[in-house]
């Protein structure tokens, strides 16, 4: 394009920091439109709360107890996230390409990665946002705590797990229509939530149970977390689950935004 | 002057300076399902040009536009802007394109909207100049869902030119607007294009090709059926509508088949109707055979009719 040939690295740099500021682009637009209509976050960020102060709080063995309280309020804190994102991104996209401007923007010189990093930021954004009920209640009405040094890894953690259900979300939201988006999101995320003990704790599940539960990125989510908050020991497999999953969901994204032709054009 | 497709390609025939013309579609095809929205349509277009493209809906104008805009791919054939894909983000570099109908995202006031699409480009026009051009300047902080109508399709046209395009692809532009709106919009583009851009714009309105552009493209049912300088394609498009009765259909298609360019018969109430390039004449003819005519009109035919007939000729 321009005159001059610069050196390979010079263009990989001047790439690079041209996707970050176009990725940071998306993420500002994609923050404002839902900050200038809310509602449609709330729902989903007051039910882990919720759930927390009917299932929880009134339980004294577990409410009364700092550790149990605490990994009760970290599983469903993790789910709280996953259920943000994919909610969030699964439908919000899904819906976005009905409108005219999402092709619009896929006119626009950039690629790939740009437009769905900015997504995945939002997933990180919104899932600190969604844990802050859910850190009053616990915090507040039952024994959970989160000491000083425990506050990093926990931070670290909502990213590690926001990032792997955000694309998973953007994976459903680019493969299909908004109505079959909202179904598959809902028929997706309760089965995997409560297999990956998001609702109840593995140590309950029978052993065929907790055999399949390994596998499933929200059980991994669900020990990350809970390891994160409480500072019990991680088992490494959950980590390579985990992140084995993302590298599945972003893979699937990239392909489901490649094929995706928008559906307002004929 | 017959009517055309593809390949006798006049007005593109001075290429040759080795440079990769700005558009160059060969034998696409595109469908969806049991529909043939492109049917092997070749066009190329070289720097500089205003060309219209101009087609009764469906025709396929938006599917080639979306082809170019890297949207979608064709089944067969190839898409090349300036001799790149354009599903490579790197050949979308110089083209600027509008959102579909005025589709906008609502929450976003209308500077950040330009903000968002100018930051994809080198050296866009600043954002104050853009508005200025399209009269939107005082609308910077108004988010863009309360703005009209008008006022959204000036901003959709406005976003195509932020990055300072080479190639602008503009579907339909000014459906909806206002006869002064339109005009101004007109006058905006005719300014942007004497500046050395492409335009490719889309209408099935004929005065709005009449008002924009040098070259002309029609395209019906998914196929290249003219392609031409305005005047000429003018001259194809347009036509007659002869009303008159007729003693039976035999007489009527006797008349049609002795005559070139004379439609078939179409009944219409209880006459019946020709579409002719020479009315006066086929009025003569009528005469000079001694056909017992009645109730005789002739007035001018309607572009989608004329579409009809140009379909029906490329057969």
């Amino acid at each position: 394009m321009t005159t001059t040939t610069p050196a390979p690295a010079a263009l990989g740099r001047r790439r690079l920091s041209r996707d970050l500021r176009l990725t940071f682009a998306h993420f500002r637009a994609q923050i404002i439109e839902v900050v200038r209509t809310p509602v449609a976050v709330i729902g989903n960020l007051l039910f882990p709360s919720i759930a927390l102060l009917f299932f929880v709080v009134p339980q004294q063995a577990v409410a009364g107890d700092p550790v149990l309280a605490t990994a009760a309020t970290a599983q469903l804190s993790a789910f709280a996230i996953a259920s943000t994102c994919m909610f969030t991104f699964g439908l919000g996209v899904a819906e976005d390409r009905d409108k005219p401007f999402a092709p619009f923007l896929r006119t626009l010189p950039v690629g790939v990665v740009p437009p769905l990093a900015g997504r995945v930021l939002n997933g990180i954004l919104w899932s600190f946002i969604a844990l802050v009920p859910l850190a009053l209640v616990g915090g507040l009405l039952t024994e959970a705590t989160l000491s000083w040094g425990r506050l990093g890894p926990s931070l670290a953690a909502v990213v590690g797990i926001a990032t792997p259900f955000t694309l998973l979300g953007l994976a459903i939201g680019y493969s299909m229509s908004a109505k079959a988006a909202i179904a598959v999101v809902q028929v997706t995320l309760f089965p995997l939530a409560f297999a990956g003990g998001m609702f109840m704790p593995p140590e309950i599940f029978p052993r065929w149970l907790d055999a399949i539960s390994r596998f499933t990125p929200t059980r991994g989510a669900r020990e990350l977390f809970v390891s994160a908050t409480t500072g019990a020991p991680l088992e490494p497999v959950f980590v390579a689950v985990l992140v084995g999953w993302a590298v599945v969901f972003a893979a699937l994204t990239a392909l489901a935004y490649r094929r995706d032709e928008g559906r307002n054009y004929r | 002057m017959t009517t055309a497709p593809a390949g006798s390609n006049a007005a593109t025939a001075l290429a040759g300076s080795g440079e990769a013309a700005v558009v160059d579609v060969r034998g696409a095809t595109r469908t969806f399902g049991p529909t043939v929205a492109l049917d092997d349509v070749s066009l190329t277009v070289e720097a500089g040009q205003l060309v219209g493209l101009l087609g009764p809906n469906g025709a396929g104008k938006t599917t080639l536009l979306s082809l170019l805009s890297g949207l979608r791919r064709p089944d067969s054939g190839t898409v090349r802007i300036f001799g790149g894909d354009p599903r490579d983000p790197a050949s979308r570099a110089s083209l600027g394109t509008t959102p579909q109908e005025t589709g906008l995202p609502d929450p976003l006031r209308v500077g950040e909207v330009v903000d968002l699409v100018s930051r994809h480009f080198p050296d866009p026009m600043p954002a104050g100049e853009l508005l200025e051009r399209f009269g939107l300047g005082d609308l910077v902080r108004r988010q863009t869902g309360s703005l009209s109508g008008g006022q959204k399709r000036r901003l959709a046209v406005a976003l195509a030119l932020v990055g300072r395009p080479r190639l602008v692809l503009l579907d339909e532009p000014t459906t909806g607007l206002d006869v002064e709106a339109r005009h101004e919009l007109w006058t905006a583009l005719r300014s942007f294009h004497s500046e050395g851009a492409t335009i490719l714009v889309t209408s099935h309105y004929l005065e709005e090709i009449e008002a924009l552009a040098e070259r002309v493209v029609v395209v019906g049912q998914g196929r290249v059926l003219a392609d031409d300088s305005l005047t000429n394609v003018l001259a194809t498009v347009a036509r007659r509508k002869v009303l008159v009765r007729l003693p039976d259909l035999a007489t009527a298609q006797a008349v049609s088949a002795a005559l070139p360019a004379v439609s078939e018969p179409v009944a219409e109430g209880d006459r019946l109707a020709f579409l002719a390039a020479d009315a006066d004449g086929l009025v003569r003819h009528l005469v000079r055979s001694d056909v017992a005519f009645s109730d005789l009109e002739v007035r001018g035919a309607s572009l989608e009719e004329a579409f009809i007939t140009l379909t029906k000729e490329s057969r």
